[in-house]
């Protein structure tokens, strides 16, 4: 294997010739040098590196290894600086363009234009974003601008033959494909969380400051409220234990149940399109076909049954454990195990048995 | 108000027969084609947005000829009329090229909103509207929980789902908005609705009738559209590899939870 992501590596298509046999294909595209592997940052509202971004920057530089080009970094943001300097210890080049008027617009698409002019003077090369309504944004809103191709949904990225090897998911799972790029302009993939690890680089690389321009690129869309939801969770998105719960929960009271085990496993709390429809959880809580596809390392399925919609959002997890009354329930088909019992009886006795083990 | 759905024929997921033909396109007659699911989403939000402040709903898509029937749904359930484009060479088309086609399309339609599902269930990549966004010069306002236009103003909000609530968002239309779940829940098609969408048109255009070409292969800056152009190759499929089996467990709340914490720490979960 090339550089290799996500345990979905090794499949067809990736790995083959060497690092230096491809870089010297691409070293053909054009005189003002070779196009790098770019990684779009997103950060968290209170200015900090969104996890996400780490993953991403991790990876470009595994592509850089591999013969990509030189990897780098730009942030984007009312304030980049903090944000920059965190994505500084991933990459050794950051671009960090601060534009206080994104503090009342919406950020992706004049992100997307300020991003697009800071890579006119550039050579054509690879931009990862995040796989996330921002990251989506984002790239939709580059391939329009810098006239390029995109790849959705990576699950694992290699680089073979002088172009990027992507492998992602179709048909809710059922199959997955390897996808590369046959063009020479810019060429961009959307990467799903949890795909890798973030791991800082060795030593910490350069923040550059570039000034915002590209706004008129896009049109204004302002912000004029912000309203915070109350009890809005741990996000689900980068949870790396999610305890999920459906219709069998039977209401908010049930969901307590639900939280307090996502509490004492330092995870966050999931739920069906039943559960969110009736009013119990939030939106952003709906793993599913139309709500969030993750991929924690453990899914505790509490008296889910596994319809088709859900399974697309979470058949990835690690390691998935139901606890249902039926145990020929579709679940049991993709889960470890299956623990066949009333939700409530057997997440009180989970509860008792993990706060006991804590001592 | 005139309002554009986008509005995709796809493969029935529930039919849970989608594949890719032997050269790795999507084989369109190996399940039942329906409305994308999270498009009837905006649908339904365009269909209150018109009966609250008059006007009418365009559905708007590109897909093979069969698409029409497809579309008949969305006449049913109250749309105006279709507009289909339908070319066979546009079999294949990657997201820049669907983009530039329908891009092109909305230029055929007057609007004042142009509304797009979060992201398809055939191709989930959930960038094209933005790129159509971008191409058309509109604002775009993505993930909306609510829409609320102002006709008199000019101008619409939108809540935008944030990590942490609602964004609310506002700009001028015409606009370009990209819905979801929360807009509401698809209304079904009424006997009266089925019997009046038969006589609905859904007019069709193809690649040249949009002034667009499929000749040049897609390299920057050439123009062309369709298969032929496509900037992206699947190289390669496979099946995901299977779980083994599950091991099920029964017996007392108590021994279960035992079980369950015996394997958490195998895993080095907890």
């Amino acid at each position: 294997m090339a550089a290799s992501a996500g345990k979905a590596g090794g499949g067809a298509g990736a790995g083959g010739a060497s690092a230096e046999a491809r870089a010297g294909k691409t070293g053909k595209a054009g005189k003002a040098g070779k196009g790098g592997v770019w990684v779009v940052a997103e950060t968290n509202p209170d200015g900090s590196l969104a996890k996400s971004s780490g993953e991403l920057a991790t990876l470009a530089r595994a592509l850089a290894d591999a013969g990509a080009g030189d990897a780098a970094g730009i942030v984007v943001a009312p304030d980049a600086t903090a944000a920059a300097k965190e994505l500084a210890t991933f990459l050794p080049r950051v671009i960090a363009i601060s534009d206080p008027a994104l503090k009342d617009h919406a950020w992706g698409q004049p992100a997307a234009a300020r991003i697009a002019a800071a890579l006119k003077d550039e050579p054509p090369g690879t931009v990862l974003a995040g796989a996330g309504p921002d990251g989506r944004d984002v790239a939709g809103t580059l391939l329009a601008l810098l006239d390029g191709a995109v790849l959705v949904n990576a699950t694992a990225v290699s680089w073979a033959d002088g172009a990027a090897s992507v492998e992602m998911g179709v048909f809710g799972g059922k199959l997955i494909t390897t996808s590369t790029f046959a063009y020479k302009g810019w060429k961009i993939v959307t990467v799903r969380p949890n795909v890798t690890t973030a791991e800082p680089a060795a030593s910490a690389g350069k923040v550059e400051k570039v000034a915002a321009s590209g706004a008129a690129g896009v049109p204004a869309v302002k912000v004029v409220d912000r309203l915070e939801e109350s009890g809005a969770a741990v996000s689900i998105d980068d949870a790396r234990i999610i305890v999920a719960g459906g219709r069998g929960v039977g209401g908010p009271d049930g969901f307590e149940l639900m939280q307090q085990l996502a509490d004492r496993l330092g995870g966050a709390v999931g739920a069906t399109r039943a559960a969110v429809d009736a009013g119990w959880v939030p939106y952003a809580q709906q793993i599913g076909q139309t709500g969030k596809i993750v991929k924690p390392q453990l899914y505790l399925a509490m008296g889910i049954s596994g319809a088709i919609q859900h399974k697309v959002g979470m058949q990835t997890a690690g390691t998935i454990i139901a606890v249902n009354r039926d145990p020929d329930a579709p679940i049991a088909d993709f889960a470890d195990m299956v623990v066949v019992g009333d939700l409530f009886e057997v997440g009180k006795a989970l509860l008792a048995e993990l706060e006991a083990r804590k001592g | 108000m005139k309002i554009v759905v986008l509005a995709k024929p796809v493969p029935d997921p529930a039919a849970a027969a989608e594949r890719l033909g032997s050269d790795n396109r999507l084989d369109r007659s190996a399940a039942p084609n329906v409305i994308n699911g999270n498009d009837e989403y905006t649908l339904e939000a365009a269909l209150q947005l018109v009966e609250a402040h008059g006007g009418e709903v365009t559905l708007v898509a590109m897909a093979p000829a069969s698409g029409a029937e497809t579309l008949r749904k969305g006449l049913a359930m109250g749309a105006t009329r279709g507009l289909l484009v339908t070319d066979p060479a546009l079999g294949g088309s990657d997201a820049w090229s669907t983009a530039r086609v329908l891009a092109a399309a909305l230029k055929e339609v007057e609007f004042d909103l142009v509304l797009a599902g979060f992201d398809t269930s055939d191709g989930v990549g959930g960038v094209v509207s933005a790129a159509v966004a971008t191409l058309l010069k509109l604002p775009y306002l993505s993930s909306a929980a609510k829409i609320e236009p102002n006709p008199d103003a000019g101008t619409v909000r939108v809540r935008r789902i944030s990590p942490t609530g609602f964004d609310v968002l506002e700009t001028t239309m015409p606009a370009l908005i990209v819905g979801t779940q929360l807009l509401g829940t698809p209304r079904y098609p009424s006997l009266k609705g089925i019997m009046a969408a038969r006589s609905k048109e859904v007019a069709q255009r193809a690649v040249a009738d949009l002034g667009l070409s499929t000749e040049g292969g897609g390299s920057a800056g050439d123009g062309a559209v369709g298969g032929s152009a496509s900037r992206t190759t699947v190289t390669g499929k496979r099946t995901p590899p299977a779980r083994a089996a599950a091991k099920v467990v029964r017996g007392a709340p108590a021994d279960a939870a035992k079980e369950i914490v015996a394997l958490l720490a195998e895993r080095r979960l907890i």
